[in-house]
């Protein structure tokens, strides 16, 4: 086999594969939400009150931990329609927080279902403080 | 026949070609639609005019929370109430913003059933304002009326909306009966 010629394809296809996939966006993890939230406020986070938060029913009849589990490195599992939920602490799951669009969306979705209301700032970088704590 | 060497030497674009067409492929098949009522089914060819991203947002967006469930499954006009109604969806908030929304709905209303809607007086349940489901649909009955409750209730289920719980290759949007794990 002629590998020169072999190699000089493989070259020109991973140019040519370079040039027309866009660059990905800037690796984002939990820790750029972390400092997103930290700029938007001066309260410092807390995981303590996020654990509490993440377990509280707040006068619903679900909390964060009805779908994601009390303990949440995981497999969590959809109160209605059961389907299983990947681990959302970052230490169980690495894809969890990456993607900053994402992390609003559902904080905004599941504060609604659980509060009845959006979740602060704080909330938000109080529940992901306590994620990051759990190893 | 070529000598041995020129036709190993084209080997590397063969490769290539080949790897291009299965991607090709791959769109393709994420691009199928399905087609009407629940009747035993293989795929058929997407809508023509669907494009394949907004296929996929509805797949990831709608098979988030449950199985992405084929357009066919409901007529348009159905689609178009859950779609208006995200942020009351079934009980959870499933809200996404307007492009989104319009792009899924999109796909759903032009792939959707043209069967007409059925009222939910129909089935039994009370007409209330309440949002259509596929599990009240005829056809759906009609596919699922040898199916013991106990079924139903069997842990591996857990609820109608985990198709995939005996249907195989519902993430794919078949439905085929030979795909189906009978359980006891």
């Amino acid at each position: 086999m002629n590998t020169s010629r072999f190699l000089a394809a493989a070259g020109t296809t991973l140019s040519l594969w370079m040039a027309v996939v866009p660059p990905t966006v800037a690796a984002t993890g939990p820790q750029q939400q972390l400092e997103r939230w930290r700029a938007e406020t001066s309260q410092p986070f807390s995981a303590a009150r996020g654990r509490a938060l993440f377990n509280s029913k707040a006068g619903s009849d679900w909390s964060c931990a009805t779908c994601h589990t009390s303990d949440p490195r995981r497999t969590g599992r959809h109160a209605t329609t059961s389907r299983p939920i990947e681990p959302l602490a970052p230490a169980a799951n690495p894809q969890r927080f990456t993607d900053a669009a994402k992390v609003e969306k559902w904080f905004r979705r599941n504060c609604r279902d659980v509060l009845g209301r959006e979740c602060t700032t704080t909330e938000k970088g109080d529940v992901l403080t306590w994620l990051l704590e759990l190893r | 026949m070529k000598p041995k060497s020129v036709r190993f030497a084209r080997a590397p674009w063969v490769a290539v070609a080949s790897i291009g067409a299965l991607l090709v492929a791959g769109l393709a098949l994420t691009a199928r639609a399905d087609d009407d009522e629940g009747r035993r089914q293989a795929s058929v060819p997407a809508v023509p005019s669907a494009p394949a991203a907004d296929i996929a947002l509805w797949r990831e967006e709608c098979g988030a929370c449950h199985v992405a469930y084929p357009a066919r499954m409901l007529p348009a006009a159905d689609w178009r109430r859950i779609m208006s109604t995200l942020d009351r969806h079934f009980g959870t908030d499933a809200s996404l913003d307007a492009a989104a929304v319009a792009r899924i709905e999109s796909y759903l209303t032009r792939a959707g059933s043209t069967r007409a809607v059925e009222r939910p007086a129909a089935v039994g349940k009370p007409a209330v304002a309440e949002l259509p489901r596929i599990t009240t649909q005829r056809w759906f009955l009609r596919e699922h009326d040898s199916i013991p409750p106990s079924t139903w209730k069997d842990k591996r289920v857990g609820s109608a909306a985990r198709c995939d719980a005996c249907h195989l290759n519902a993430a794919q949007g078949r439905f085929d009966e030979r795909d189906i794990r009978r359980l006891p």
